[in-house]
């Protein structure tokens, strides 16, 4: 466990000093705030014909989400990729190291600076408290919060992966992308040409976006939070997997 | 201690090496010598636990590389041949991040320890990337030797260096292996030759030659050379240099020096001086020419041929 700290550590401090970190802050951010301040005047001119409903943090979450889904490729594309670029790959396979402490390192370092950016759009939620009256919903916020949080584990872990298998980034930023896309997106596709039951039924199961939703609006499922669980454990041990393959070419 | 047995590995349908078995002990210099892409760098990677070998095994400092690799990455430093470093970490930041994935308690003190070592102290506070190539090489070197291994392995660990660095080196390879293994790659047979106890010539994935540099010399070396520099032309001295009892095969270089061979252990050279200075001729030079390590190649390889043939 020692090591998985060291690694994540150094990758925290690292997106620091690369331009990485504040163009997606700036991204997140910058989209997210626009986002709101939108949702805010349309819910106020609304609210003078139709009464008050007033917004909760989801219009906060619910960008964020399909922010991650673009900034996480350009967040882990170059995590393991750059070290096999720079043959450091070579210094930290010979280390008295696992493979899976330098994997989920790595992933832990861009989930805790992702927690960073998540933890800066914490404002809007605080601004939109003191704009509506009683105040909003705190049970979903949190929901919301821990819904967004273990989306972007998710999101992480496949882009790891994904970084674990190229040498080279942009290939890890595509592959990253696509991935995310398929399972955010695309993922009933194959309703539209198979009609099946048993294929619905999967397909609902691995539907990120649908679990997500769910979460943020407040509806707390056991099930939604496993799944994104799950997802993160299942990409972290593959990418686990493909670290130690190497070693056998 | 390294100790290999069969050790064998194929890159798809290509084998890099073959059923290599050889033993370091401790408080001994071994040295890999070999043409690029001999073998060096795949077996160098299979005793350090970065990949495993196809067939064969290794012992390193007591344990075993596939079963115990964890344990055998412990104990072992290793110098990749292209110098792992990040560049956007200072000296003192990359050798701490080692450190602590070493598990090495105070790893403050134990950096500066071996920043004195390869003489980078002034440089603790400089980003690798500005460096100089031979800066980067020490601060590899520095990583390697951070946990005090009771096995050093380096790969090619003098290239790219200015000679001052290359002396430098290498006092800090034989400061350490003293009480330590230590496996070098070279492929420049003097570094060999002066760091070495024991050379283990690679070729094609086989160990074609193991011995101590001086035994693998004379042993291959069959006739002995010099060189003869004298002022002005050169070429009429030719003739009368094969004269002389023991001078052979006579040949004039392009650079006008003159080269001859004779048996090993005759000593020519003053019966040379003599004939030059009475043919009338200021003398300028007169050294012995040492057997490349391509001509060690082309030696073996001929041995190898004939062998066969046999």
């Amino acid at each position: 466990m020692r090591n998985v700290w060291t690694f994540a550590v150094r990758e925290f401090k690292h997106y620091f000093i690369t331009p990485i970190a504040y163009i997606v802050a700036l991204v997140a951010l910058l989209t997210v705030g626009i986002l709101f301040v939108i949702q805010i005047y349309y819910a106020a001119s609304q609210s003078l014909y139709y009464g008050s409903t007033a917004p909760d943090a989801s219009i906060v979450i619910g960008p964020l989400a399909t922010v991650f889904l673009l900034v996480t490729p350009a967040i882990t594309m170059r995590l393991l990729a750059d070290e096999q670029r720079m043959g450091t790959m070579e210094l930290l396979l010979t280390a008295p190291v696992k493979d899976w402490e330098l994997v989920v390192g790595k992933w832990l370092g861009a989930f805790l600076f992702s927690l960073t950016v998540i933890a800066v759009t914490l404002i809007f939620p605080i601004i939109l408290n003191k704009l509506v009256t009683p105040g909003i919903d705190q049970g979903v916020m949190a929901a919301g919060y821990l819904a967004i949080i273990l989306l972007v584990a998710a999101y992480l872990a496949v882009g790891t992966t994904m970084s674990a298998i190229f040498s080279n980034q942009f290939a890890a930023f595509f592959a990253t992308l696509v991935v995310l896309m398929a399972l955010w997106w695309l993922i009933h596709l194959p309703t539209y040409v198979v009609q099946s039951d048993a294929i619905n039924t999967v397909l609902n199961y691995l539907d990120l976006n649908t679990r997500f939703t769910s979460l943020m609006t407040g509806k707390v499922a056991l099930s939604d939070i496993i799944y994104p669980l799950s997802l993160t454990a299942v990409g972290l041990f593959l990418g686990s997997v493909v670290v130690e393959m190497r070693r056998w070419q | 201690m390294i100790r290999a047995t069969g050790l064998t590995k194929d890159y798809g349908s290509r084998r890099a090496i073959e059923n290599l078995t050889f033993e370091a002990k401790q408080g001994e210099v071994v040295g890999f010598l070999g043409p690029n892409g001999a073998g060096k760098t795949t077996t160098m990677r299979i005793l350090t636990g970065y990949m495993p070998p196809t067939f064969g095994t290794a012992e390193v400092a007591g344990y075993d590389i596939i079963r115990d690799s964890i344990e055998v990455r412990r104990r072992v430093g290793y110098l990749p041949e292209t110098v792992p470093l990040y560049p956007d970490m200072t000296v003192f930041e990359y050798l701490t991040f080692m450190a602590d994935l070493r598990h090495i308690p105070d790893s403050g003190d134990m950096v500066d320890e071996v920043l004195e070592m390869v003489g980078l102290e002034q440089r603790a506070d400089g980003y690798i990337a500005k460096l100089s190539k031979g800066m980067r090489q020490r601060v590899g070197l520095a990583q390697s030797l951070l946990h005090k291994p009771e096995v050093l392995i380096l790969d090619e660990p003098t290239i790219g260096l200015d000679p001052a660095q290359v002396v430098e080196v290498r006092n800090i390879i034989r400061e350490v292996g003293k009480e330590r293994t230590v496996l070098l790659s070279t492929h420049i047979l003097s570094e060999a030759q002066q760091l070495c106890d024991r050379v283990m010539i690679i070729n094609k994935g086989r160990i074609v030659a193991e011995d101590s540099p001086e035994n693998l010399q004379s042993s291959l070396v069959g006739a002995e050379r010099a060189l003869v520099r004298v002022k002005g032309e050169s070429e009429e001295l030719a003739p009368q240099l094969s004269k002389i009892a023991g001078v052979q095969n006579v040949k004039v270089r392009p650079d006008g020096a003159l080269e001859f061979q004779f048996a090993p252990g005759q000593e020519i050279r003053p019966a040379v001086a003599k004939a030059v200075i009475q043919a009338g001729y200021d003398l300028i030079e007169l050294s012995p020419v040492g057997m490349s390590l391509e001509e060690i190649f082309l030696e073996l390889t001929r041995d190898g041929s004939e062998s066969k043939k046999e």
